[in-house]
């Protein structure tokens, strides 16, 4: 994984003196919260319900076993034991004093970690595919291209009052794990015809208030030309974006409003002024950047096969993980596994200090010392030998990971939502709990097979509602939580937005509302191969409408 | 019936003014039942949000239940009780303060 070098070692220490002296003077009464609110967002602190909150950047999800475990001490020493990995590949902690955050901010520092730019009207954390490096399906590894856009876009002078934040997402595989359409630059690396690398280019894609597929502008972009392209993009958001509206600024208004075709055109003019020039990426630099993410040395294990085959026939939980928690490697003696945080009744997406420790353990012995975190609120181990496979699952069984229910409908993703969270308009995560434990047996899940839930407690959408095939949003009505429910969403390759599919339900009502679309779905699929979003776009919301109000009309 | 309510800036822990101070719990914040008591009220937090005691300064609408003040709204209810989901977090992990005589 990359190393920090000496500029960017002093770069996060230097950032680590100024906001620890800001925060001094803070707490002195030297500076108001207004002059410091922007200070504390720039550096990753917000203020929510309980107390303040510290988001701490992930680098495209990419993370090593010392790394994990300094969060885990984090957890310990100044939060209250556990933290919470996000949908944009970060970590929160929920209760850090303003006065520990210096303090928290150097031991970051101490592991090439730090929490810059998690917050604010900049560009965000790049997020990539949670298998990359790893995936069986990629033509290369997305992250060397989110580390030099994470290198580009680092205090950017142009680039840190933009309209509105920005987030960047790359995949390197057709298969789209990382969600690109849903961000305002979605990068898909590719190989063209003559086998060179370079990107499709969509933007304007986002969710919140007003949900948008990003558009493509650009099928092929030499790889070389990643700055230059990105650069025009931004310009042009940076001098269009609306500022008059904070609920119009992200670019996804400005491309709905101006249309893809001028949009493109003003990019492309604007890139005309900066291609083969200085942001053309020289070649060595690239080679340099994807030096840093050389695949680790994976040794011939063929013994892999014997092992699971052994394993499979002697444990009926370990062979029920294997078919849902782990994946095809591009090496056929190596898998990648998903470390579930969806435990039954659990919360989606936290983990304590102690598991955190195992899990770097685990991925020490195990995994080549490497992590990552996905969007879906999950822990990867991308590069497991076959033959430790059961070995990381006995471990995993022991400290209450090794829930089988990856891509099922019990792997929820959640906002914090109301239990934790300024913004949110009602609680999100009682919902996904007692979903999970509706559904809790294993055997039901996997009947149903794949099945993307997602909940969030307000529009803003971090828990990512309106790409769920079954999305759950919590709005406040009249005093008390309301849960409108959409369906045929999703945030692959084939990315849609849900459509609201009638009324909303009570916190009492909504997971029999849930039960009942998903045995409406298991009455009309055509058979168990059809997935729950392939059967929803075949017959559209009629049948499940019918099955959640029929009777309501009819008593009407 | 409202009290005011605000995060102490040094650990941005929620609290409530109560009897010359901020207190930790809710139970026995200074109620204001009219205008201008809630005037004053709101005088007292701008004044210890200048003074940097203090952020997020808000008059919340209250009850009286059983003696003690509760918040009307359930995000109210939430910041004073902690989150619904750690009822092990927050102040609903600390003892419950004695009621009000």
């Amino acid at each position: 994984m990359y190393r920090y070098d000496e500029f960017d070692q002093d770069f996060v220490h230097a950032r680590v003196a100024e906001f620890s002296d800001q925060v001094q003077r803070r707490l002195a009464g030297e500076i108001t919260e207004d002059q410091f609110r922007p200070l504390r967002l720039m550096n990753g602190v917000y203020l929510q319900l309980h107390a303040y909150m510290l988001r701490i950047a992930v680098p495209y999800g990419t993370l090593n076993s010392r790394q994990l475990r300094m969060l885990a001490h984090i957890a310990r020493k100044y939060d209250k034991g556990y933290g919470h990995f996000t949908t944009r590949q970060n970590i929160q902690f929920n209760w850090p004093a303003l006065s520990d955050i210096p303090a928290i901010l150097a031991d970051l520092a101490s592991v090439e970690m730090h929490a810059i730019q998690t917050s604010g009207n900049c560009i965000r954390n790049v997020t990539a595919d949670h298998f990359a490096g790893a995936a069986a399906d990629e033509v290369a590894d997305p992250r060397p291209y989110a580390e030099i856009l994470r290198q580009w876009s680092s205090v950017h002078p142009e680039f840190s009052y933009l309209p509105r934040k920005f987030k960047i997402a790359v995949t390197g595989a057709e298969r789209d794990r990382a969600a690109i359409q849903t961000h305002d630059i979605g990068l898909h690396l590719k190989k063209n015809a003559a086998g060179e690398l370079g990107f499709a280019v969509y933007v304007g894609g986002g969710q919140g208030r007003t949900p948008m597929v990003a558009r493509k502008i650009r099928d092929f972009l030499p790889e070389a030309e990643l700055l230059s392209y990105c650069t025009a993009i931004l310009r042009v958001y940076n001098l269009y974006g609306r500022r008059d509206n904070k609920f119009k600024a992200r670019i996804k208004i400005l491309v709905h409003e101006t249309g893809v075709e001028e949009i493109t055109r003003q990019v492309e003019a604007e890139w005309q002024a900066l291609k083969d020039a200085e942001l053309k990426l020289p070649e060595a630099d690239i080679q340099a950047i994807n030096a840093y993410f050389a695949p680790p040395a994976l040794v011939p294990r063929p013994e892999g096969d014997d092992v699971v085959k052994q394993a499979r026939l002697d444990s009926k939980s370990f062979s029920e993980w294997l078919d849902q928690n782990v994946v095809t490697h591009r090496h056929p003696d190596y898998a990648a596994v998903t470390i579930s945080l969806k435990g039954i009744g659990e919360v989606p997406g936290d983990a304590t200090d102690s598991q955190m420790e195992a899990v770097a353990d685990i991925a020490e012995r195990y995994a080549f010392d490497e992590l990552r975190v996905s969007h879906e609120q999950n822990l990867i181990l991308p590069h497991v030998a076959r033959a430790d496979l059961k070995a990381v699952y006995d471990a995993l069984v022991e400290i209450g990971l090794a829930t089988a229910n990856s891509n099922l409908i019990s792997d929820i993703i959640s906002c914090p939502g109301l239990d934790y969270c300024a913004l949110a308009t009602a609680r999100s995560i009682p919902v996904a709990q007692e979903i999970s434990r509706r559904f809790a047996s294993l055997e039901r899940q996997r009947e149903i097979g794949e099945l993307k839930l997602k909940i969030s407690g307000c529009i803003n959408a971090c828990g990512h509602h309106h790409v769920g095939h079954i999305g759950i949003l919590g709005v406040e009505k009249k005093g008390t939580e309301l849960y409108q429910v959409t369906l045929g969403g999703s945030a692959d390759e084939n990315t849609s937005v849900g459509e609201i599919i009638g009324r909303g339900f009570s916190s009492e009502e909504i997971t029999d509302a849930i039960e009942q679309i998903v045995d409406t779905y298991l009455g009309l699929r055509l058979n168990p191969d059809e997935r729950f979003i392939d059967a929803y776009r075949r017959v559209g919301p009629a049948p499940f409408k019918e099955a959640l109000y029929a009777g309501e009309t009819k008593a009407a | 019936m409202k009290v005011l309510t605000a995060n102490r800036l040094s650990d941005g822990i929620a609290v409530w003014y109560a009897a010359g101070g901020w207190a930790e719990t809710v139970g026995h914040a200074d109620i204001a039942y009219d205008k201008t008591a809630e005037d004053r009220l709101e005088a007292i937090g701008a004044a210890a949000a200048a003074n940097n005691e203090v952020v997020d300064v808000n008059i919340i609408d209250v009850a009286i239940v059983d003696g003690l003040v509760e918040p009307v709204r359930l995000r109210e209810k939430i910041r004073a009780a902690g989150p619904t989901i750690r009822t092990d977090l927050g102040k609903q992990a600390s003892p419950q303060p004695a009621r009000a005589a």
